[in-house]
C-alpha cells in the first residue's frame, strides 16, 4: 500500500537508488566480462583439444635447473621444479629487498648531504639508475661485468681465500662437525646473556644516571660465551672447507653463481635509486622546525636524523618502500634473460615441456600474488605501527 | 583499514586454495573439465580459406640461426626453414613473397602453435611423440638431424664423455635440455648447466667462457660456430646424442591444412628425385616423364583440387624456392652462403640418406 501512495522523490532521481543500481549494473558488467573471458578458455582449449588440469604436475620433470636451494634432479616432477623455481624467486628477492633497503637510506641521506662530491655522485646515480630500463641494466650486469671477469684458471685470488671468475665468486665456507649441535647452545646462552645485560644495564643507566656501558658489556657477552664453549666442546664445531680448483671449475667452499651475482645487483641497485628518492622525500617532509629544535636541545647530526627526523619520515616512507619491494620481486621475473633459474624462467621451461600453458600461467601468477599480499599484509601492519598515535 | 586487511587476507586464502588445488595434482582435474558444459563444437575454420582471404602466410620462424633462419643484408627473411614457407605461399599464392615470418624463441614454439597464432611453424622443430599430442600436427621431417657438443679445441675433449664435471650452456625450452640431462644421468656424470631463453644469449654466454661446452643440434652448432670469430678454435666432438627430426608443424584441428602443407614438402622432395629444378622447370613441362607432367599439373591430378589448390603449383612453388636438394645447398651445401654441411642422412633415399616422400599421384 505504501508505495501505491508514495509521493516522495521519484525512483529514477533518488541519490540512494541511483547509486544501487549503478553500482549493480558495474557489478554486472564486470561479471560478464570475466564469465566471457573464463569459458572463452574452456572453449577454446576444448576446440584445439589443450588439456586445462593440473595432473602434470606429477610427471617428471626431465630438464636440468642449474642452481636450487633446495634440491633437484631431473628425474623430480614438475611440481617440485615449480617450487624449485618460487623458492630461487624468494631467495632473490629476499636478499635483494635488504640490499636494496640499506643501499637506497644511505643513498637517500647522501642526497640531502651537505657535502657537495657526495650529493653529486649520489644524485648522478639516481638519475642514470632510474632512466634506464632494468632489463638493459642486467643484460650490461651480466655480459658487461660478470661474465667478462677472468677465467676459471685464471681467477682473481682475494684474501680468505675467495676466488673470482665468471664462473661465480668462490668463497671459503665453514662446514659443520658432530659437536656444531653442542656449541649452538653457547651461542644461544650468549645471545640470552647479552640481551639480559643490556637490559639490566641500561635500566640501572636511566635509575642512577651513571653509564654503565650496557652495549659494550651486552658485546662482550654475545662474543665470551660462544669463545668459551669453542674451547669446551672438544672438536671444533666448524671446519674451514676451501674452494679447490679442480680440472674444469672450483669444487667446495660457497658459492654465488654470476647468473645470481647479476640478477640481484642489477635489481638492488635499481631498486634503491627509488628507495633513495622515497628516503628524501620522507625526510624532507619532517618539518624543518623539529630539526632546529632538536640542534636547540644540542642534541649531535647523527642523534638528530635516527632520533628526530628518521621516526616521523617513516610513517611518510613505509607505504611507497613496500611498493618498491613488490616491484623488485616482479621484476626478478627478468632473471629468464640472464639464464637465473627463477620462478618464471622455470614455468617458461615446463608450459614447453609439459605443454600446458593455461594451468602454469595461472601457477605462476597465483605465486606471485602471494608473495605480493604476503608482503602487503606485513607492510600494513608495520605502517599501523610506526603511525602517529593521535591522542 | 579492518575491510583492507580483510580482503588481503581474502584475496591471499584465495590464492593459497588455487595452489593447494594445483598442487593436488591428479584430483583437481576432473573438477576443472566438468565445468566445461556445453563445449559446441564449432565447425573447424578452413585455415586455408582465411590465409587467402589475408592475402599472405604467416610463418613462425627465427631470424638468428645462420642456414635456417636469418635476415640478409637487405632485411629479408632467408634459410632453410624460411624457404619451407616460402614454398607454402607459393603454392597458394603463386608467390613465394606473400609470407610473413614471425620470429619466436624456442620456448614460445609450442603455446604459439597450439593457439593457432600462426599458419605454419617452422623453426628447427624436433618431432617427438609428446609435442605431437600436444603442440600441432606434425607435417614431413625435414631435415634429420641430431644433438652434439661444441667444445673450445683448447680444453683437448676428444669425446662427450670425457665432459664429466664440465659446465654446458643451452637452450631452454628445447629437447636439447632434456636430452643432456637423459646423457649425464645415462652415464652417471656430473653436470651443470647454464639456461638461456634466448640462442644469442646461450651462445654469447659459451664464447665468453661462462661454459665448458654448449649443446644444440649439430646443424646449429655448425651454423654457430661459422659465425664465431674464429671458428676453428671450437670442435663438435663426434657422438650424437639423440634423434632429432627437424619438422614443419600445423595447429590441430584442420586436416585440409595439414594435408597441404604435407603436400607442398612432398612436391620439394620429389622433384629434387626427379631432377626438376628452379632453372629447368619451365622446360620440364614439355618433358615426357608421365610423373614430371603429373607433378607439374601438364596431365592428370595428384590431389590439387582437394587441397583447393591451383593443378599448376608445384611449378610456383619449384619457381620460386627450387627443389628440396637446392634449398639444402643454397644455405648449406659445398657453396652454401652460411656455411658447408655435409648433407649425409639429409640425402635423397636414392643416395643414401634418409630423405623420402610419397609419390604424387
Amino acid at each position: 500500500m505504501r508505495i501505491l501512495t508514495y509521493r516522495g522523490t521519484p525512483l529514477w532521481r533518488d541519490a540512494r537508488v541511483l547509486r544501487a543500481v549503478t553500482q549493480i549494473v558495474f557489478v554486472v558488467i564486470v561479471v560478464a566480462i570475466v564469465v566471457y573471458f573464463v569459458r572463452n578458455v574452456f572453449e577454446a582449449a576444448d576446440e584445439r583439444g589443450l588439456k586445462l588440469g593440473f595432473g602434470f604436475l606429477e610427471e617428471e620433470a626431465g630438464f636440468p635447473i642449474a642452481e636450487s636451494v633446495i634440491g633437484y634432479t631431473e628425474s623430480d616432477s614438475f611440481r617440485h621444479a615449480f617450487i624449485v623455481g618460487v623458492v630461487n624467486t624468494i631467495k632473490v628477492a629476499l636478499i635483494g629487498i635488504v640490499a636494496a633497503t640499506v643501499l637506497g637510506l644511505i643513498v637517500g641521506v647522501s642526497r640531502l648531504s651537505s657535502n657537495w662530491l657526495v650529493k653529486s655522485i649520489t644524485s648522478v646515480y639516481v638519475e642514470i639508475i632510474r632512466n634506464v630500463p632494468l632489463l638493459v641494466q642486467l643484460f650490461f650486469w651480466y655480459f658487461g661485468i660478470f661474465l667478462l671477469l677472468p677465467v676459471v684458471q685464471e681467477s682473481l685470488r682475494l684474501p680468505g681465500p675467495i676466488y673470482v671468475n665468471n664462473r661465480g665468486v668462490f668463497s671459503v665456507w665453514a662446514n659443520t662437525t658432530s659437536s656444531f649441535d653442542s656449541w649452538l647452545l653457547f651461542v644461544l646462552g650468549g645471545v640470552v646473556l647479552a640481551v639480559a645485560v643490556r637490559v639490566i644495564l641500561g635500566r640501572i643507566q636511566i635509575e642512577t644516571g651513571r653509564n654503565t656501558h650496557p652495549n659494550v658489556a651486552a658485546a662482550l657477552a654475545l662474543v665470551l660465551l660462544p669463545t668459551l664453549g669453542w674451547f669446551l666442546v672438544g672438536e671444533s664445531p666448524l671446519i674451514r672447507e676451501t674452494p679447490v680448483l679442480e680440472r674444469f671449475n672450483f669444487v667446495g667452499g660457497a658459492r654465488v653463481t654470476p647468473e645470481f651475482a647479476a640478477l640481484l645487483t642489477g635489481l638492488v641497485v635499481y631498486t634503491a635509486a627509488f628507495i633513495a628518492e622515497i628516503v628524501r622525500a620522507g625526510i624532507q617532509s619532517v618539518q624543518r622546525g623539529q630539526t632546529e629544535a632538536a640542534r636547540a636541545l644540542g642534541l649531535s647530526d647523527a642523534q638528530t636524523l635516527l632520533s628526530i627526523v628518521f621516526p616521523q619520515a617513516l610513517r611518510v616512507i613505509i607505504p611507497p618502500m613496500i611498493s618498491q619491494f613488490l616491484n623488485l620481486t616482479k621484476n626478478s621475473s627478468l632473471a629468464i634473460a640472464i639464464g637465473y633459474p627463477d620462478l618464471y624462467a622455470i614455468s617458461r621451461i615446463m608450459i614447453n615441456q609439459a605443454g600446458r600453458a593455461v594451468p602454469i600461467m595461472l601457477l605462476i601468477m597465483a605465486a606471485y600474488l602471494a608473495m605480493s599480499l604476503t608482503y602487503a599484509i606485513i607492510g600494513n601492519i608495520y605502517n599501523r605501527r610506526v603511525r602517529f598515535t593521535e591522542r | 583499514m579492518k575491510q583492507k586487511r580483510f580482503v588481503a587476507f581474502g584475496s591471499l586464502l584465495v590464492v593459497i586454495a588455487i595452489v593447494v588445488a594445483a598442487c593436488n595434482g591428479g584430483d583437481a582435474t576432473p573438477v576443472v573439465q566438468t565445468v566445461i558444459v556445453q563445449a559446441t563444437p564449432e565447425p573447424v575454420s578452413n585455415r586455408l580459406d582465411v590465409v587467402q582471404d589475408r592475402g599472405r602466410l604467416i610463418c613462425a620462424g627465427r631470424t638468428d640461426l645462420a642456414g635456417f633462419g636469418f635476415l640478409d643484408s637487405a632485411g629479408i627473411n632467408r634459410g632453410f626453414d624460411i624457404d619451407l614457407c616460402r614454398a607454402i605461399a607459393a603454392a597458394i599464392f603463386g608467390d613465394g613473397n606473400a609470407l610473413e615470418v614471425v620470429p619466436i624463441t624456442a620456448s614460445e614454439r609450442g603455446p604459439t602453435i597450439q593457439a593457432g597464432e600462426v599458419d605454419v611453424l617452422s623453426r628447427n622443430v624436433t618431432w617427438t611423440s609428446t609435442r605431437d599430442s600436444q603442440w600441432g600436427n606434425y607435417t614431413t621431417i625435414m631435415f634429420y638431424d641430431g644433438q652434439g657438443f661444441m667444445v673450445p679445441k683448447r680444453l683437448g675433449f676428444d669425446s662427450a664423455l670425457d665432459l664429466d664435471g664440465t659446465t654446458v650452456c643451452v637452450t631452454s625450452g628445447t629437447t636439447t635440455e632434456l636430452n643432456l640431462a637423459d646423457f649425464f644421468r645415462q652415464h652417471n656424470l656430473d653436470l651443470e648447466t647454464v639456461v638461456f631463453e634466448d640462442t644469442a644469449s646461450v651462445y654469447g654466454a659459451y664464447e665468453a667462457g661462462r661454459c665448458d661446452a654448449t649443446t644444440s643440434d649439430k646443424s646449429q652448432l655448425a651454423a654457430i660456430r661459422s659465425g664465431f670469430s674464429d671458428p676453428d678454435a671450437h670442435v663438435i666432438l663426434p657422438e650424437t646424442i639423440s634423434k632429432e627430426p627437424l619438422t614443419p608443424v600445423v595447429a590441430h584441428g584442420d586436416d585440409g591444412w595439414f594435408d597441404l602443407v604435407k603436400t607442398v614438402m612432398w612436391v620439394l622432395i620429389n622433384a629434387e628425385e626427379l631432377g626438376v629444378t628452379q632453372a629447368n622447370v619451365e622446360q620440364q613441362r614439355g618433358s615426357d616423364n608421365i610423373v614430371i607432367r603429373r607433378m607439374l599439373g601438364v596431365e592428370g591430378e595428384f590431389g590439387q583440387s582437394d587441397l583447393g589448390l591451383k593443378a599448376t603449383f608445384a611449378v610456383d612453388v619449384i619457381k620460386a624456392v627450387g627443389n628440396y636438394g637446392e634449398i639444402y645447398d643454397r644455405y648449406m651445401g659445398p657453396n652454401g652462403e652460411s656455411f658447408t654441411l655435409p648433407r649425409q642422412q639429409n640425402e635423397l633415399w636414392t643416395n643414401g640418406g634418409l630423405v623420402y616422400a610419397p609419390p604424387l599421384r
